[in-house]
């Protein structure tokens, strides 16, 4: 019986002729634990533009970009409404606000209601992107107690992008990754530590 | 790398033009996502299966751009949101519009009214509410009707009266509202200097001198183009040295007018008016 190819040949394979330019994370549930994990896994040559969603509580002033900004190689901050979209830069977003990809690749912040009781939604944020950047968007979704993410997940599948969702197997909160399993067939779903050893190879040289 | 338009991006401009074309009001520069989604709501609330149908119905059926227009704008509010805002606004810009004899104060975006019966209240434990005139402005009818018969949801005076303590209310809240029709019916000694009216921040220009022109969570919604049309009208309205209020959030800092307003409370998005 032969083993199963490793995480990276599993990443090239289905990364194809895709040249990605931005990946979306998400997480709810254990989620800070999940990124803390994967951001340093970024090394500071990485181009495209990560933005990040966790839930956190609306009430709470938001201090995730200070958080992981002394934990990342790239810059780290929270994205701000209109603030165009720069290369090799994370991007958290705030409390209370959902965040947005503009066609122009800037983002805008709204206050519609929740979506799956969140504000920013993971969904918002997703389907923007994946509207904007087409098969050039990695979404990445992680551990979660909701149904958040799901129909982003779908929607960047539609719109031609990579998705790749954490293995509920070991996810803090299964909920989340096994919607978006059973709602958008994901390219890879693959332990945390798969995934922080195929992030650099969502770049192509 | 320009991707080519999507058939519901190409009818959504479509829709955009036509309500503007026919009932002049200006929605072609609101942020894009947003906007998209809230057609998409509405198309679904008015169970049009595209967007071409919702703007047929729009065009040819004499209830449907009032239906549409409910969608396109955002009544999401509350009373005394963000209390740090309404905190600063007591503690930095009070002393100052105590120094005029009359006030002119702009609540422009005002939606139902929450934030226009929030700054009510804080002028009037200020002592500041005789003399002022307060314009109270938005482009929704529905929401205009709303703000002046001043009633809100009696659930929502719980957070309500929470937000007002944070904001350092001086006294009862409960003092300010009684429960009739089914809601909280507010002071109409609050109202009394407020002109509620119908004014478009996309097309329409500076009415009034003011003081204080308070803007919260209504700018997110346009684009850079608009945002610097409606940062403009404020300064152009402002005073000199008078004061600006944003929403939490909302930053001028990618604007043309960057330098024309000084942070006077930062993180409270409470901005000064540069002196020439």
């Amino acid at each position: 019986m032969t083993p199963p190819p490793s995480p990276e040949r599993q990443l090239v394979a289905a990364l194809g002729k895709r040249r990605i330019e931005m990946v979306v994370i998400g997480g709810s549930a254990g989620g800070v634990d999940a990124l803390v994990s994967l951001l340093p896994g970024l090394p500071s040559s990485f181009t495209p533009s990560v933005a990040c969603i966790l839930h956190v509580p609306a009430d709470r002033e938001s201090r995730l970009a200070d958080v992981f900004a002394l934990r990342a190689a790239l810059p780290v901050r929270e994205a701000r409404d209109k603030e165009p979209i720069l290369p090799g830069t994370v991007y958290f977003a705030g409390s209370g606000y959902h965040l947005s990809v503009e066609n122009d690749r800037s983002f805008s912040l709204s206050c519609e209601a929740p979506v799956q009781y969140a504000r920013p939604a993971i969904d918002i944020l997703m389907e923007s992107a994946a509207d904007v950047y087409g098969d050039a968007l990695a979404g990445i979704l992680l551990t979660g107690a909701n149904y958040d993410g799901a129909d982003g997940m779908c929607r960047i599948r539609e719109n031609g992008g990579l998705t790749i969702v954490q293995d509920p197997e070991e996810a803090q909160a299964s909920t989340m990754p096994e919607e978006a399993i059973r709602r958008c067939a994901p390219h890879l779903v693959l332990p945390l530590a798969a995934i922080r050893a195929v992030l650099p190879l969502l770049e192509t040289p | 790398m320009t991707k080519t338009p999507s058939d519901f991006d190409i009818e959504l401009r479509m829709l955009i033009e036509a309500v503007y074309l026919k009932y002049n009001y200006d929605f072609r520069d609101y942020t894009g996502a947003s906007q998209k989604r809230r057609v998409l709501v509405a198309m679904r609330e008015m169970e049009c299966e595209t967007v071409s149908e919702l703007q047929s119905r729009v065009l040819h059926e004499p209830n449907g751009f009032a239906q549409l227009l409910q969608y396109l704008t955002i009544p999401v509010t509350e009373m005394f949101r963000d209390p740090d805002y309404f905190a600063a606004v007591r503690e930095h810009v009070v002393p100052l519009l105590r120094t005029y004899p009359s006030l002119k104060i702009w609540v422009a975006g005002c939606s139902t009214g929450e934030e226009v019966y929030s700054l009510a209240i804080l002028l009037h434990e200020e002592g500041l509410l005789e003399r002022s005139i307060i314009y109270a402005t938005d482009i929704n009818p529905e929401s205009l009707d709303a703000a002046r018969r001043g009633v809100f949801p009696l659930e929502r005076m719980r957070l309500y009266t929470e937000n007002y303590q944070k904001s350092g209310g001086k006294g009862a809240f409960s003092d300010y509202y009684t429960a009739a029709y089914g809601g909280a019916l507010f002071e109409r000694f609050l109202t009394e200097n407020v002109t509620f009216a119908d004014h478009s921040l996309s097309t329409d220009s500076v009415f009034s001198e003011t003081h204080y022109v308070s803007c919260r969570n209504v700018l997110i919604y346009f684009n850079r183009r608009l945002q610097d049309r409606v940062l403009g009208l404020f300064h152009d309205s402002l005073c000199h040295r008078g004061f600006l209020g944003l929403g939490s959030k909302e930053s001028i800092d990618f604007s043309s007018y960057a330098d024309r307003f000084e942070p006077l409370a930062r993180r409270e998005r409470v901005f000064r008016k540069v002196g020439a």
